[in-house]
Order: structure tokens, then C-alpha cells, then sequence
């Protein structure tokens, strides 16, 4: 059963966390990685880019309609929605969920709708709740779900929230993460719990 | 075989495919094309506003219940916007797109899917600004009567305005934005003047046809809510109305480069989603 995404959700801490596991992934990692990283209304330019800096895999922000490409790690811009439906990004600017634009919720629960089982999802540091219910739709539909140990995160709050509510796959060190994608990316039996 | 989960997730597809066939054949309103992804999470949404368990349920209720209709409908599209939306976009509009308008005698223009006129006001005090609005009409349309009604008023909120009035410099503006305005209690209401040239009516972009040719069509933030189907064909209606290097905009993040009509369009410059029809 071989995955074909990986979707990450983090909030406060999350710019470090995300660059150690962007620069932990090598350039052969072939799952698409779609990253919702909560950020202020005014934070606006810069993210990319230095995500982009220390990633092997080209990073961007999709438009609408975008294709999901193997190969890339995709951002989704600030103050949208950012949504997968037949293999393509959609973007929309509903309201806030929980304060959350993007919402890693809303990120989420579409991958789990659009692959199922073949979804992995990954919460990272954040000083919230969002992205509990959505790695709890990933795994009801039979997808993976890794959660950083609360014990390295920066902010606990989000992996022990995604904690308590699924009885999460794997709970891996922010260190060991990259690692544990790629050997489930080659050889998806690995965790099977 | 697949688990419990994944067949409630199967059945709540098709109660959601069932309600929007009902509300079409029943009501005429047609949301069938709409993105899946997102109009399922502003239904389930909804539902649980109205503390049902199921979309069927739901569905009776919508159907036989006229002002659970107007709820559902009004709660099915988003109708976010703001006044001078995406700076740069005007900034570009003005640098690029008023000395072509400058060329023509009079300027028919289309703002598609106006929501409650916050755009269309934005252009309005910038064609004034650059002494064209004399020589422009803009058609503003969108599905919603609702959100129509609110546009024709041109009454908007106060606490907006400094938000308004900071994307309105951005986007190249030099005089007090508080000109065009008086402000009532915790509301604004915009100056008659800036809807003199101005027809605001309903037009669905999903079922009705064409009804000019514009030298200027902005449909900004309305197709990403439309799935690739139904996007291609409001392209092509949307191309069909522009005349022959009419100026074309879209939103920040949609692009022409994943539809059938992107070879038909030029890039005004690399950054603003504004385009010029040359074939
Ligand atoms: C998010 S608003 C965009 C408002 C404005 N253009 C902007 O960019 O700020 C989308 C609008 O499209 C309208 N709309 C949705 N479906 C439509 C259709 N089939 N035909 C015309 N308008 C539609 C909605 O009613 C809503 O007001």
C-alpha cells in the first residue's frame, strides 16, 4: 500500500521545525509534501523562501487549480484556505477556522477525502489546537498519522491535543522525522502497525 | 474490504450529490460544479448549524423549509472581499491598464461575481481619480441578490476603513480616502457619485450566456470555488465577452496557466494576475 501524500501542520516554533525536516529529506523523496504553517496577517513575504533555502525539494505556494506534483513541498499562502480535490490544489478564503487561515484542519480532512489510506499526516510544534481533528480524519479513513514528541517541541500544545484525540501511529523526536518519511515513502509496510 | 469510516464518508458524498440535484431541480440553483472539497466542509458546516446529524436530513429540511433555503444559500458561497483587495493589483491597474482605457472613447466594463461591491467601488474611485470614469460603465453582477442589495447601498463597515484606507494608498491612491465617504454611526456610506456609472444585476456565470463586449472583465476570487469543468467553461464565456486585446484580471492566487484559455492571453507583468487578450 504505497502512500501519496504528506501533509504537515505546524504553528508557533514551526519555522525551525519545518526547516530541520525540509533539510533532513533528500532530493529523491518523491511524496508531494503539502505544509500549512500558521502565520500573522502581515507576515507575509520571506516564508518561502527560506524554506526554500534549506530544502532539497522545491518549495512554492500553489494557485488555484495547481496540480500536486510528486517531488515538491508546497506552502500554502497566507490568509487562504488551502484544500486538495482531484489531485489539484483549491484555494478559498472562508472564514477562519478556530482563527486559523490556513487551516491545518481544513488541509487535512480534504487529503484524507481525496487519498484515504494513502494520506500521511504530521503535526508538528504550535501553541494551539488546530490539526487534532484533522490527522483524526486521516486516520479514520485508514491514512498514517506522526505527531513530534511533545517533549522536543517547541510548543507542546498541538501534539498533545492531536494525541489526545487518535491513537496516533507514531510519535517520533523532530530529529528522527525526515528519516521516518523517507523509509515509509520506499517501503510503506515498514510501520504498519 | 474498507471500514465503517469510509463508508459513512462514501454516503455522505452521495446525500451531498442528492441535495444539490434537489436544490437544482427544485429551485433552479445550480451547485453542482462547485468545488467538492470545499462546498462539502460550508454544507456539513451548515448542517450542524442547524443541529442535524445527517445530509439527508439536512436536505429534507432545505427543501421544504424556505428560510433554512435562504440560510443554506447565503452560507454556501463565500462572499469575502474588501475595497482595494491585493494593492498591487491596482497599482498595476492603474500603471498599465488606464493609458490603454485612455484610447477608447467609452470603456464597457464587467466586475463578475461582485460580491457586496467593495471592488467595485475601489475601481470606481480610481477611474475617477484618473479622469476616466466619465467614459466607463461597469456591469456588476453576481448571483446573490442578497449581496447585490448590499452593493447598490454602498454601506459598509467603519471598523474596516483603516484597513481600507492603508490598501488604498498601496494600491497608488493620493487623496484623503476619507473623501469619499461619510461616516454614520459604525457604518460608512460611500459617495452616490462613484455608482452614477454603475448597473448592479444578477448574473450567474454557470448558467447564463454573454450580454456585451467589455474592453475590461475582472473575475476576481469567483472561479476558485468552481470545479475545472464548470472554471473552463466560464472562460470561455468570459473570453468570448472581451474584446480583442480587452484587459482581463483575476485574483491573487488564481492562475490562467491551469485553463483551456491561457494561450489566448498576455501577461500585463509577471507578478499581478491582470492579462490582455491578443488572439
Ligand atoms: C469571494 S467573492 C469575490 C468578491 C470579489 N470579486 C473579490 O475578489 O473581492 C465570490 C462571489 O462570487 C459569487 N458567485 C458564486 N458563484 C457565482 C456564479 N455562478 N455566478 C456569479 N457569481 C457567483 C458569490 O456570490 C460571491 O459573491
Amino acid at each position: 500500500m504505497a502512500y501519496e501524500i504528506v501533509v504537515v501542520g505546524a504553528s508557533t516554533g514551526g519555522l525551525r521545525a519545518l526547516r530541520v525536516l525540509l533539510s533532513g529529506l533528500p532530493a529523491e523523496f518523491f511524496l508531494p509534501m503539502v505544509i500549512v504553517q500558521h502565520r500573522g496577517k502581515h507576515m507575509e513575504t520571506g516564508l518561502c523562501e527560506f524554506l526554500a533555502h534549506s530544502s532539497r525539494l522545491p518549495v512554492g505556494e500553489p494557485e488555484d487549480k495547481e496540480p500536486v506534483l510528486p517531488g515538491h513541498a508546497y506552502l500554502a499562502p497566507r490568509d487562504y484556505h488551502l484544500l486538495i480535490q482531484s489531485r489539484s490544489f483549491a484555494l478559498s478564503t472562508e472564514s477562519p477556522v478556530g482563527f486559523a487561515r490556513p487551516s491545518i484542519d481544513v488541509l487535512f480532512e480534504s487529503a484524507a477525502d481525496e487519498y484515504r489510506k494513502r494520506a500521511i499526516g504530521v503535526i508538528l510544534t504550535g501553541a494551539n489546537h488546530d490539526g487534532a481533528r484533522g490527522l483524526a480524519a486521516i486516520k479514520a479513513q485508514g491514512g498514517l498519522t506522526l505527531v513530534e514528541d511533545p517533549v522536543t517541541a517547541v510548543c507542546r500544545e498541538m501534539p498533545d491535543a492531536a494525541i489526545n484525540l487518535t491513537r496516533v501511529d507514531w510519535i517520533l523526536p523532530l530529529q528522527e522525522m525526515a528519516a521516518g518519511l523517507y523509509r515509509l515513502s520506499i517501503n510503506p509496510g515498514q510501520y504498519e502497525s | 474490504m474498507s471500514t465503517v469510516a469510509t463508508e459513512v464518508n462514501d454516503l455522505e458524498d452521495i446525500e451531498i450529490s442528492l441535495l444539490l440535484d434537489g436544490l437544482y431541480r427544485a429551485y433552479g440553483f445550480d451547485f453542482r460544479e462547485y468545488s467538492r472539497a470545499s462546498i462539502k466542509r460550508r454544507i456539513l458546516d451548515l448542517m450542524h448549524g442547524e443541529n442535524l446529524a445527517t445530509v439527508s436530513a439536512f436536505q429534507d429540511r432545505v427543501l421544504h423549509d424556505a428560510a433554512c433555503l435562504n440560510r443554506f444559500l447565503l452560507g454556501l458561497s463565500v462572499h469575502a472581499t474588501a475595497m482595494f483587495r491585493d494593492p498591487s493589483f491596482y497599482l498595476t491597474f492603474r500603471k498599465k491598464v488606464v493609458p490603454l482605457l485612455r484610447t477608447y472613447p467609452t470603456v464597457q466594463i464587467w466586475v463578475a461575481g461582485c460580491s457586496t461591491g467593495e471592488e467595485v467601488y475601489s475601481l470606481a474611485i480610481l477611474l475617477q481619480e484618473e479622469r476616466l470614469y466619465g467614459r466607463c460603465r461597469i456591469y456588476a453582477t453576481d448571483i446573490s441578490q442578497a449581496v447585490l442589495r448590499k452593493a447598490r447601498d454602498g454601506i459598509f463597515p467603519l471598523a474596516a476603513m483603516r484597513d481600507y484606507t492603508n490598501n488604498y494608498h498601496q494600491a497608488g491612491g493620493a487623496n484623503e480616502f476619507s473623501d469619499y465617504y461619510t461616516a454614520q454611526y459604525d457604518s460608512v456610506i460611500f459617495s452616490s457619485a462613484l455608482k452614477s456609472n454603475v448597473v448592479f444585476s444578477e448574473h450567474n456565470l454557470a448558467t447564463d450566456g454573454s450580454f456585451n463586449e467589455f474592453q475590461v472583465i475582472l473575475c476576481r476570487n469567483v472561479m476558485i470555488y468552481f470545479n475545472k469543468d464548470l472554471q473552463a467553461r466560464v472562460h470561455h464565456l468570459l473570453y468570448d465577452s472581451l474584446s480583442m486585446f480587452g484587459v482581463f484580471g483575476l485574483g491573487n492566487k488564481e492562475s490562467l496557466k491551469f485553463t483551456p484559455r491561457a494561450a489566448f492571453y498576455e501577461h500585463l507583468n509577471d507578478k499581478d494576475k491582470l492579462y490582455r487578450k491578443v488572439m
